[in-house]
């Protein structure tokens, strides 16, 4: 799904996960806002993110990556 | 016609298929016309259609079409005389009405203390209730013990909902039929409401049963006159998003429509309303109505009330915002036939209405006898995931309600859009629904209606 990446669920509130963090599988990571609805984006598996590829507040387009997730 | 200039240049402060409605009828007015577009609407059909068009920032909505300053500096700096705000976006600004009023600009739409007042709720409703017009009957204030809660449901009859102060999305909603289950559910309403909210302040309101959303419209000059132009069905939606409407609605009576239309014209006379707004109403089973709120714009909805009346509601808007007088009221209209919306969002339906953007690679829309199509779409237009998923307004009409459905199926069936899903195939179900053809519904109908396409699917 395309739309538009942001870290937090909003501009003063803190962020749902930072580099290293250790999540559970379904942990909410990030909201996508496409044509004005929110989802949450949720970790597939439960691990340690590694990498963070997605810019807040930029807009994405399908299939691109967002966070790189080892696996516990 | 007249051939007096009402306004030299007309900003259009909105983008999409508002955007052309209002150029359109500036165009028939002889009035220039700006348009203005964000980064993400460099391809938009309404820039063509426009005199001028200025850039105004980058996609998102809070940078551009939400940004006042930039919006007030395109309209100085092209020379505009009035601002058109369309729906949505500025439209119900109080701060943005007052900002044009400050740079000498018309903001064409009610006055900031009309917005001010539609914006607060319970303001309106005490409004309304000034007037002698209902409310839907709740507590006043919070209700903290059954011996009150007794009280207050004796008062405004059975059945009742009893609800969280701190709550939202229908989480700690009780229905009591009777003061039996009240005195039931009440100790475990406040339990609940404690442990999801951190609140437990409960406070009660009138179940309405199966309601339908009608509104009206009404127009008002700025010497004191008010008409309303009859209602607008809108009861078929979906998590009070408007999918369907129609006008007139197949529940009222000529003797409602004048009670309604009476009230709708009494609340927006004791708001000292200018311009066009709508009144919106809750309405029961039984016909008794409940004012809900004023939407203090031009609405979504309202060509079903220019194909009845034959009253152009921009042109309207204009003229009042330039001072004209209306020059006539509901009784002087001949009203004609029956007319119908359909929303074409790009949203899949079978997916929980999921948004559904893309690139529109084939395009084909409807036409014909008694069709209507306000829409910003071509062959080729890619829809941008910042803005909302309306992509049409399929609007028919003909001599009866039977007639109108049936227009709509047909073209229904005619417009194509792909390859991104639409709302086309749900309605196309709808408009062979027994209960749809026979206008019997209330504003649970899509839910019922797309939980029985799923379960039909997986039989």
């Amino acid at each position: 799904m395309s739309g538009v990446f942001y870290r937090s669920p909003g501009p003063d509130q803190e962020r749902y996960v930072e580099l290293g963090n250790v999540v559970k599988k379904k942990q909410v990571l990030a909201l996508l806002e496409t044509m004005k609805v929110f989802q949450s984006v949720k970790a597939p598996v439960a691990g340690k993110i590694i990498e963070i590829t997605a810019e807040n507040e930029i807009p994405l387009k399908d299939d691109d990556l967002m966070f790189v997730i080892e696996k516990a | 016609m007249s051939s007096k200039t009402l306004f030299s240049k007309i900003l259009i402060a909105n983008r999409g298929e508002i955007a052309h409605r209002v150029i359109r009828s500036c165009k028939e007015m002889g009035i220039h016309t700006v348009a203005v577009y964000s980064e993400a609407d460099r391809e938009s059909l309404h820039l063509s259609l426009a005199d001028e068009r200025v850039c105004i920032g980058p996609a998102v909505s809070s940078k551009s079409y939400l940004n006042m300053e930039i919006i007030l500096q395109a309209a100085k700096e092209t020379g505009a005389d009035a601002i058109h705000p369309g729906y949505g976006y500025l439209s119900e600004r109080e701060k943005f009405a007052t900002l044009c009023e400050a740079q000498g600009l018309a903001f064409i739409g009610p006055t900031a203390a009309n917005l001010k007042l539609a914006g607060d709720k319970l303001a309106a409703k005490k409004i309304a209730e000034s007037a002698g017009v209902p409310v839907i009957p709740s507590s006043r204030g919070h209700v903290p013990t059954v011996e009150e809660a007794k009280v207050v449901c004796g008062e405004m009859g059975y059945p009742v909902m009893i609800k969280s102060a701190g709550g939202g999305g229908g989480r700690g909603i009780r229905i009591c039929e009777d003061e039996e289950t009240l005195v039931e559910e009440f100790p475990i309403a406040r339990m609940e409401a404690g442990a999801a909210f951190g609140d437990a302040t409960l406070y009660i309101e009138k179940f309405i049963a199966e309601p339908r959303h009608i509104e009206f419209q009404v127009l008002c000059d700025t010497l004191g006159h008010v008409a309303h132009l009859g209602e607008r069905e809108c009861t078929i939606q979906r998590r009070f998003q408007k999918l369907i409407e129609e006008s007139p609605s197949p529940f009222v009576s000529p003797t409602l429509r004048r009670e309604m239309g009476e009230a709708a014209m009494a609340v927006l006379k004791a708001a000292d309303y200018v311009n066009a707004g709508t009144v919106e109403f809750l309405v029961d089973k039984n016909g008794a109505f409940y004012f809900m709120e004023i939407n203090a714009r031009i609405q979504v909805e309202h060509p079903v009330t220019e194909l009845t009346t034959g009253i152009d509601l921009v042109k309207e808007q204009i003229r009042l915002a330039a001072g004209e007088p209306l020059g006539y009221s509901f009784d002087d209209l001949s009203i004609r036939g029956w007319a119908m919306e359909c929303r074409i969002n790009a949203e899949d339906p079978d997916r929980g209405f999921a948004p559904s953007p893309g690139t529109i690679t084939h395009y084909r829309p409807p036409g014909g006898f008694g069709v209507r199509l306000d829409t910003h779409l071509y062959q080729g237009y890619e829809l941008p995931i910042f803005y909302d998923s309306l992509m049409a307004k399929l609007v028919t009409h003909d001599l009866t309600r039977l007639g109108a459905v049936r227009v709509m199926k047909r073209a229904l069936e005619e417009f194509q859009i792909e390859p991104i899903k639409t709302t086309i195939p749900l309605y196309l179900h709808v408009m062979d629904d027994p209960k749809f053809l026979k206008g019997d519904f209330h504003t649970g109908f899509i839910k019922r209606f797309v939980q029985e396409a799923a379960d039909e699917d997986e039989d």
